[in-house]
């Protein structure tokens, strides 16, 4: 609850509303009560004297008096409602009442709604959690959430985010390195080569060699050239350029790319390198819900996923 | 202030008064027969339509935790929305048009306040006896008479409240499982609540509140006053007929003097009146049109051999110019009962019609916000899009998706999406198109499902399709 800048304003607020209610009250106790001008016969007019359209006159009938006392009902449950309950300026209420707590309960509730069912699943291994259609549904929903945002709601990903349906992992498609790299995130690091490689030229002459490696078009020269460069390299990339998952060092070797295979693209790699995070979602998420999702992940590009069949039942 | 005799000439008055008993007594005749039979009506169909089954479930179900309201063969989802609209709207002009023609009938008759005000005093007369009995009852100090009275009156009230309650809950969940839950001890605190509170306005409208429901609370009330006009139907006491009143009293053995009205000032029109108004002072707001009056004044005429009709619905002009049946009837045919029924009628079918050709798929694009389009092997441009798929009929669905928009464009992988009945499905769609198709920027596509065994049966929804520059 955001509080005043000062005590002035907290009181300022209080005492209006308190004033507010009161007068409320006032105003129910000064004209629950009025005088009437009596007829000959020493009885109460009937009517207040007013006259509209020749003959439509106001009576005197009194309200019924149930009414007046759901009015101060009203005025008694604000009051109640001020001492319990967060209202009257920066007061808090006796109950302690504030929208975080409520908010904990909610999840504290789904927790134990739904906690039973995740810590089965959390018992089993990753690839039998795959194969259950249920929690391949659950897995879904949770990517649908969490992960779309970045790599896609068919997990393929765009540029600067990795694609999860396919075979080609930074980190490795084991299904524990896949749990493992939601749950402490990862950290991408291509280091700027510029420098180390020498010129304009010798940077571009690495990058046709580099889209040699997978088959692309490159300049024959250049590639003469590059090849030789590209020894400051493989200490990540590895001599046969396939890349090392322990350090996140993609496979240069294949058709897969992050950033793009452009030449110019690749040049930029190069020059400046390339720094990206995969936050972590252990502590967000809870380690149950990873699990689920880890096996959802898994499944994107292994066949044994379930059949569209089998999702359609399970998708509730 | 005192005037010069001495005597005060002002007076304070309390602006708030108890209410005063009201004991309506039990009348017979044709429109007590016509209100029993709306009672009967009304509350057949609200006690008995949560029991019917029909597809395998509850026929009229309003389940709120899944958000689907079933109303017979039909599924109602949230996006139905527009149809509760056009029946409130079918509602109103319903009541504007019966009471521009009527005046108060629905209160008179149909209103579940009336309705329920009709059953509460039924038990009330059954344990208390008739409005003499009741009053002398009122009157009289509490003993062991009284009381057993009194509490058995209020039990069954009790009873029936929360059987009222209970049925009302049973539109909200399902009544059997509900009457299980029940005999089990195993109701949810919002379904008790709900019971509860349902019970309790029941017994406290019908059985406390009665008429200060329609004098003080009731929105209708106020505005039906609203549309009456000189034309309108209306329960009306024949002054000219029936004045001045031939009261009779003792010590006057005046006999049927030929100057005297046919009113003998009987007051039984005063003593059915359920709300306690006098109905020969002229049209008042309290009156309900429930025509208790109209009855009991008939039973009267016919007793001192006079006319019928001495109470009777007429209208305004019709007493004034001393219209005959036939030309009060005749005006109801007047511009304002015209135009509400020529829109009451178009409303209704227009409604009709479109529940008739309603289409059970709904569909909705979501374009995945995270990437502008992404470039495939061999430069063909990729969009992904969230379908979501709303299968609102019973029935599973096999569904497929295409595309169309910019030349090239299709589906990957459009194999078959197979849908539940009543469930929707968010299935994650990609788009390609060849390179050199489309232009850089945004492009208008259209998806369209289709059922894979109903090929009528088909949706459609534009979305945007960015090819990157």
């Amino acid at each position: 609850m955001a509080d005043f800048f000062n005590d002035f304003w907290h009181y300022y607020v209080a005492v209006i509303t308190i004033l507010s209610i009161a007068g409320c009250g006032i105003l129910l106790w000064s004209q629950s009560k009025f005088k009437v001008r009596l007829d000959a016969d020493g009885k109460p007019q009937q009517t207040t004297g007013h006259v509209w359209d020749e003959d439509l006159t106001e009576l005197n009938t009194p309200m019924p008096r149930w009414w007046i006392v759901m009015f101060w009902l009203s005025i008694l449950f604000a009051a109640a409602y001020l001492v319990l309950y967060p209202g009257l300026g920066a007061f808090r209420g006796t109950l302690g009442w504030n929208q975080v707590g409520e908010y904990q309960d909610e999840l504290q509730q789904a927790k134990a709604e739904y906690g039973p069912l995740f810590e089965q699943y959390k018992k089993l291994d990753l690839k039998a959690v795959a194969a259950d259609p249920q929690a391949h549904a659950i897995g879904e929903r949770l990517f649908l959430t969490y992960c779309s945002q970045c790599h896609g709601s068919d997990a393929r990903g765009s540029k600067g985010f990795p694609n999860l349906a396919d075979s080609d992992w930074l980190h490795g498609g084991a299904p524990d390195a896949i749990k493992t790299s939601i749950m402490n995130g990862r950290t991408g690091m291509m280091p700027p080569m510029g420098a180390a490689l020498g010129s304009d030229k010798d940077v571009e002459s690495v990058a046709h060699y580099v889209r040699s490696l997978s088959g692309l078009s490159a300049d024959p020269i250049k590639v003469a050239f590059g090849k030789p460069k590209f020894a400051t390299c493989v200490a990540c990339h590895g001599a046969d350029s396939k890349g090392n998952t322990m350090l996140g060092a993609p496979n240069l070797a294949d058709k897969t790319w992050l950033y793009g295979g452009s030449v110019e693209t690749v040049m930029e790699t190069i020059r400046k390198g390339r720094t990206n995070t995969m936050p972590a979602f252990g502590d967000f998420l809870g380690e149950e819900k990873v699990h689920v999702l880890a096996a959802y992940v898994w499944s994107l590009s292994n066949p044994t996923a379930p059949t569209d069949a089998t999702k359609a039942t399970a998708a509730k | 202030m005192t005037d010069p005799a001495g005597a005060p000439r002002e007076a304070i008055v309390r602006m708030y008064a108890a209410r005063e008993d009201i004991f309506p007594r039990e009348i017979k005749g044709r429109y007590a027969t016509l209100r029993w039979a709306c009672v009967w009506l009304t509350q057949l169909l609200f006690y008995g339509l949560p029991w019917l089954n029909m597809n395998g479930r509850q026929a009229v179900l309003f389940d709120l935790a899944s958000r689907k309201f079933f109303l017979a063969g039909m599924v109602f989802w949230p996006q139905d929305f527009i149809y509760l609209a056009a029946l409130l709207i079918v509602c109103a002009y319903g009541l504007f048009l019966v009471t521009a023609v009527a005046g108060r009938v629905w209160c008179g008759f149909a209103c579940p306040q009336t309705v329920y005000t009709e059953i509460f005093l039924w038990i009330e007369r059954k344990i208390e006896g008739p409005r003499s009995s009741q009053m002398r009852l009122a009157r009289q100090p509490w003993n062991l008479e009284k009381v057993g009275k009194r509490g058995a009156k209020h039990l069954a009230w009790g009873l029936v409240a929360l059987w009222t309650g209970f049925t009302f809950v049973g539109y909200f969940a399902p009544i059997r499982s509900l009457g299980g839950e029940i005999a089990a001890f195993g109701l949810g605190p919002w379904e008790t609540f709900w019971i509860l509170f349902y019970s309790f306005a029941t017994y406290g409208n019908a059985g406390w509140l009665r008429e200060q429901v329609c004098k003080y609370m009731c929105p209708y009330a106020r505005f039906q006053s609203a549309m009456f006009d000189k034309d309108t139907l209306i329960v009306t006491y024949d002054e000219a007929r029936g004045e001045p009143r031939n009261g009779r009293r003792k010590g006057e053995a005046k006999a049927y003097a030929a100057e005297s009205g046919d009113c003998i000032d009987c007051s039984l029109c005063v003593q059915v009146c359920p709300t306690g108004i006098d109905i020969r002072k002229g049209l008042q707001y309290e009156c309900i049109g429930c025509a208790a009056c109209v009855d009991a004044c008939n039973i009267v005429m016919d007793k001192v051999k006079k006319p019928r009709g001495l109470i009777r619905y007429a209208t305004e002009n019709g007493l004034l110019r001393k219209l005959g049946a036939r030309e009060i009837r005749r005006r109801m045919l007047r511009p304002r009962v015209l135009v509400y029924s020529a829109v009451l009628v178009a409303l209704v079918a227009a409604m009709g019609t479109s529940l008739a050709l309603r289409n059970p798929l709904k569909l909705d694009v979501i374009r995945d916000r995270g990437s502008m389009g992404r470039e495939v092997d061999d430069g063909r441009i990729e969009n992904v899009y969230r379908l979501q798929l709303m299968n609102t009929s019973e029935q599973a669905q096999l569904l497929r998706v295409s595309v169309r928009g910019i030349p090239s464009a299709a589906v990957v992988d459009d194999g078959a999406i197979a849908v539940d009945g009543a469930t929707t499905r968010a299935v994650p769609v990609r788009v390609r198109i060849d390179p050199g198709a489309g232009t850089p920027g945004s492009n208008r596509i259209e998806f369209t499902v289709r059922s894979v065994d109903d090929p009528d049966l088909s949706v459609s929804e534009g979305a945007a399709f960015i090819v990157p520059k």
